[in-house]
């Protein structure tokens, strides 16, 4: 394998060494293919106007599309147009319908995807004016994402982002607190204690879930904004649930730090709230970020406790409102879904590319200094 | 209380007159929180909520020690965290273990008095009692009363209203209703259907004469039938004299062997009340892990199969993470923070997402991956259909899923190597594999052996990927009417047994599977715990 050792040979490279970078360069593009593949499929998925998996291609194709108007009354109105097209303005099309009063039309257009490739309409439209288009775009499905009144995307966007980053900060700012405390005291009971959080945190927090959402319910009836069915109260849930694990790493980081830097404060006479504040807070800032962001996307990318705590399609999380469009057994939307999954992942997935280093740095630093 | 615990305490040192100020802001803050903690103590068990009353007031208790005494300086700083996991980790812990010994589930959702209550609304008409035709009148309050006629007696007519029945004397017998009585107006029949629903629900009369609707045409003077007995513990039925017992413990009938159900009212017969009630069972929910065959085998299947994926998932994950992170460690391979940032991806999309795209992608018919296998002239696998293809779907997917985070933690790993090690290994003439396995793998794992085993923990509960990828299915047979699939872990199962549709919810049994799974992912994190001391020890500046 790969080794330090070239470094003392930078200057000429044998045969076998440019042969095992060529060998490690393919297998790192075959892995780049395994990790991209499933992104590239749901962004084709996204971008295809046709709604099902049926027609699914990696490149979609963008249907072509033919009207023809009615000239006369009494002369047929054709549209042509590839089976999955997509039909807007719905309104319209059921003033279509009605006006042509025939069933035949309405199996045509099903769900304002065309299925049958000829519309046949009937007399009423004279005028040959065009009630509705055909929509020719790729980006139908983002159309459809942002403008589905009963389905507020964005609204759901809004809350994870909320619930998520409010309960990063909250989850930061106790656990840093505790984990001062675990680093720095020495007090009875304290590996005990520490032990002891470790376990209760392994507990899974998900079967739990009949006695929180009675607590929570519970908790409603006298302070509305942290029950059921509240962004505030599934925030409670989140941050209980985020202590234990967060101490340690905290606490492995904290103690990564030299006790001189402190003691030596001390001695000066500065409290623990200055030295904490002023010395070690500045000094831990990269396992503070590290917690944070994991706390966001953890919470960001929770899916069961949301989807049992919230029950008004307003106050869901994106990761419910998401599972919607895929959980029913014939209603699944993957192009919606999909156009949904990639504006929901971008906010992780920027915060994970962006602060790579750091995740890396704060996740193995306090076990990679033993 | 060591020395060092002394010496850490603030109390001690000298440090000019803020201390005043500071202790007057501890105390008000310390007696705002105290208010606040006493209305809800109060609220809540005004509530009937005893339970989270005592865990808000153990929270509060402890809350004021820590901040009162001088000698748990350093548990101040903790006390938030504490608070907050007793409130959302410890108090829900306690609760499900409770519920492990109960029967709390469908058909024994409410307590005992809860169900008493519900059962005393159930009426009778006893023998002799009168009965009558009515018809329904309401006032511009909405309050509802009966017009009632007793055909028996020649068409007399009475009129009963909430709290009140007289006979009519001021409509001869056998005229037609009217329209209006003492203020209240006879309704149109429209709104009398809607009336009368309503109205069913209602006592009329007084306490000696009380009238309630039996039927479309009947009221009468209907008798409340089930009446609880508290010095029998039982429920006497008035009408058929019958007594139904309340019945708490677990047993079998020992002619049929046919377990008794528990949390009922039984009669002598074996009848039981349509409502059952939440009672405590003892360890009844446990022992049918072994007593009940539609449990245990499927319970044994899916327990091996969670220790199995969790294995294996560690080790998948670990494993190719590791191999990217050594090819990543050439500095020669160009675009390496490039080629990093697209393998990170899988890791940085939400786990749901990327579940559900793989569920797409591996679709028998329809999926792209199929569809790639197809083209080649082969059988596509029935990644939703067949146990072992299921199972390996699933590995494959979280293989996609986990070995990002490995990747990135062996890559920090290795960079915190020395390289004068591997010099020295050199000159000794050591080969890569020998390098590989008695330099880089015992250093490695000594920086990423807890983080594997903490892989495991988390896979162990992993209930993501396997509700996601397709619910635990493919169904497993032999599990009856219980809801288990084949790749199913412990977690989901609970998880299905507690919320699952169809069969109804069996919140008893799945807190039992509960405290297991939590026994032994404690184990495990304990074994953690002691193999690797050195986690805490040796990176401590003491």
């Amino acid at each position: 394998m790969s080794s330090p050792a070239h470094k003392r040979k930078r200057s000429r490279y044998t045969v076998a060494q440019n042969a095992q970078l060529a060998l490690q360069i393919i297998i790192l593009i075959a892995a780049v293919v395994f990790a991209l593949f499933p992104i590239i499929w749901v962004a084709s998925a996204a971008l295809n106007p046709a709604q099902s998996m049926v027609t699914q291609s990696i490149i979609p194709p963008l249907p072509e599309v033919r009207v023809v108007y009615a000239k006369e009354p009494g002369t047929l109105l054709q549209i042509a147009a590839p089976n999955g097209t997509r039909v807007e303005r719905s309104a319209e099309l059921v003033l279509l319908v009605e006006v042509a009063g025939k069933e035949k039309e309405l199996r045509a257009i099903k769900n304002g995807y065309v299925e049958n490739i000829r519309i046949a309409v009937g007399e009423a439209y004279a005028e040959g004016a065009a009630l509705y288009d055909i929509s020719s775009s790729y980006f139908i499905n983002f159309d459809t994402l942002l403008n589905t009144p009963r389905k507020p995307f964005l609204r759901w966007m809004f809350n994870s982002c909320v619930i998520a980053s409010l309960s990063a900060v909250a989850i930061v700012l106790v656990t840093a607190f505790s984990a001062y405390s675990f680093s720095r005291f020495r007090f009875y009971g304290r590996r005990s204690l520490l032990v002891l959080i470790l376990l209760v945190q392994v507990f899974p927090n998900l079967l739990a879930l009949v006695a929180i959402y009675l607590m929570l319910q519970q908790i409603g009836n006298h302070i509305p904004f942290l029950g059921l069915n509240t962004a505030g109260g599934l925030m409670l849930v989140y941050i209980g649930g985020g202590m234990g694990i967060n101490i340690w790493l905290m606490k492995g980081f904290f103690d990564s730090v030299p006790r001189d830097i402190d003691e030596s404060a001390l001695v000066d006479g500065a409290s623990h709230w200055q030295v904490y504040w002023y010395l070690i807070f500045p000094l831990v800032r990269p396992v503070l970020v590290v917690v944070g962001i994991l706390s966001f996307v953890g919470t960001y990318n929770e899916f069961v406790l949301a989807r049992v705590m919230l029950r008004d399609k307003d106050t869901w999380t994106l990761m419910v409102g998401l599972w919607q469009y895929i959980s029913a057994n014939f209603a699944q939307d993957w192009g919606v879904f999909g156009a949904g999954a990639i504006i929901g992942a971008l906010p992780s997935l920027a915060i994970y590319l962006m602060l790579q280093e750091q995740i890396v740095g704060g996740l193995t630093q306090g076990a990679v200094k033993g | 209380m060591n020395r060092q615990a002394a010496a850490d305490n603030p109390i001690r040192r000298n440090r000019g007159g803020s201390d005043v100020l500071r202790l007057f802001v501890t105390y008000l803050a310390l007696a705002l929180v105290d208010a606040f903690a006493l209305y809800l103590i109060y609220v809540f068990a005004a509530d009937g909520v005893i339970e989270l009353a005592v865990a808000v007031g153990v929270v509060t208790v402890g809350v004021n020690i820590i901040n009162l005494r001088q000698g748990l300086y350093a548990l101040r700083w903790i006390a938030p965290a504490l608070s907050l996991m007793v409130l959302m980790v410890v108090y829900p812990i306690v609760y499900t273990v409770y519920v492990s010994f109960t029967n709390f589930g469908d058909g024994n959702l409410l307590t005992k008095q809860q169900v008493i209550r519900i059962l005393s609304q159930e009426t009778y008409l006893p023998e002799g009692g009168q009965v009558y035709a009515w018809a329904i009148y309401a006032n511009a309050a909405g309050d509802y009363a009966l017009w009632l006629t007793d055909r028996n007696a020649g068409d007399r007519y009475y009129f009963a209203t909430l709290g009140e029945f007289e006979a009519v004397e001021s409509v001869a017998a056998g005229a037609d209703l009217p329209a209006e009585y003492r203020g209240y107006q006879l309704l149109g029949r429209r709104e009398a259907l809607q009336a009368a629903r309503e109205a069913e629900e209602l006592g009329f009369g007084t306490a000696d004469q009380p009238i309630g609707i039996a039927g479309r045409r009947e009221a009468g003077e209907f008798a409340q039938r089930l009446v609880y007995q508290p010095e029998t513990d039982a429920i006497l039925d008035m009408e058929t004299g019958s007594l139904y017992r309340a019945v708490y413990e677990y047993g079998r009938d020992e002619t049929t062997g046919e377990p008794y159900q528990t949390g009922q009212f039984v009669n002598d017969q074996g009848d039981t009340l349509r409502t059952g009630f939440r009672a405590g069972i003892g360890t009844q929910n446990f022992i049918s892990f072994i007593d009940n065959d539609e449990i245990r085998g499927p319970l044994i299947r899916i327990f091996l199969w969670t220790i199995g994926f969790s294995l294996a998932s560690v080790f998948t994950t670990f494993a190719l993470g590791l191999f990217f992170a050594l090819i990543m460690q050439n500095q020669r391979i160009p675009l390496r923070k490039a080629f990093r940032t697209l393998l990170i991806i899988p890791w940085a999309i939400p786990g749901l997402i990327s579940v559900a795209v793989w569920r797409g992608m591996l679709n028998e018919n329809l999926g792209v991956v199929s569809n790639i296998i197809r083209a080649f002239g082969l059988e596509p696998p029935p990644f939703f259909i067949d146990p072992g293809w299921a199972k390996l779907g699933i590995l494959l997917v979280n293989l996609w899923l986990g070995y990002p985070y490995f990747m990135l933690v062996c890559s920090g790993a290795l960079a915190a190597i020395p390289t004068d090690m591997y010099e020295a290994a050199e000159v000794d003439g050591a080969g890569w594999w020998r390098k590989f396995r008695d330099l880089t793998l015992p250093l490695l794992l000594v920086a990423v052996g807890p983080l594997l085993i903490a892989s495991f923990t988390f896979n162990f509960n992993n209930f993501t990927i396997i509700e996601a990828y397709d619910e635990g299915g493919p169904p497993m047979k032999e599990a009856g009417n219980l809801p288990a699939g084949h790749t199913d872990i412990l977690i989901s199962y609970a998880f299905r047994l507690a919320f699952g549709s169809g069969r109804g919810s069996d919140f008893g049994l799945a807190s039992a599977i509960t405290i297991v799974i939590f026994a032994m992912v404690a184990c495990v994190t304990l074994l953690q715990y002691r193999l690797t001391k050195g986690w805490e020890e040796t990176s401590e500046n003491v």
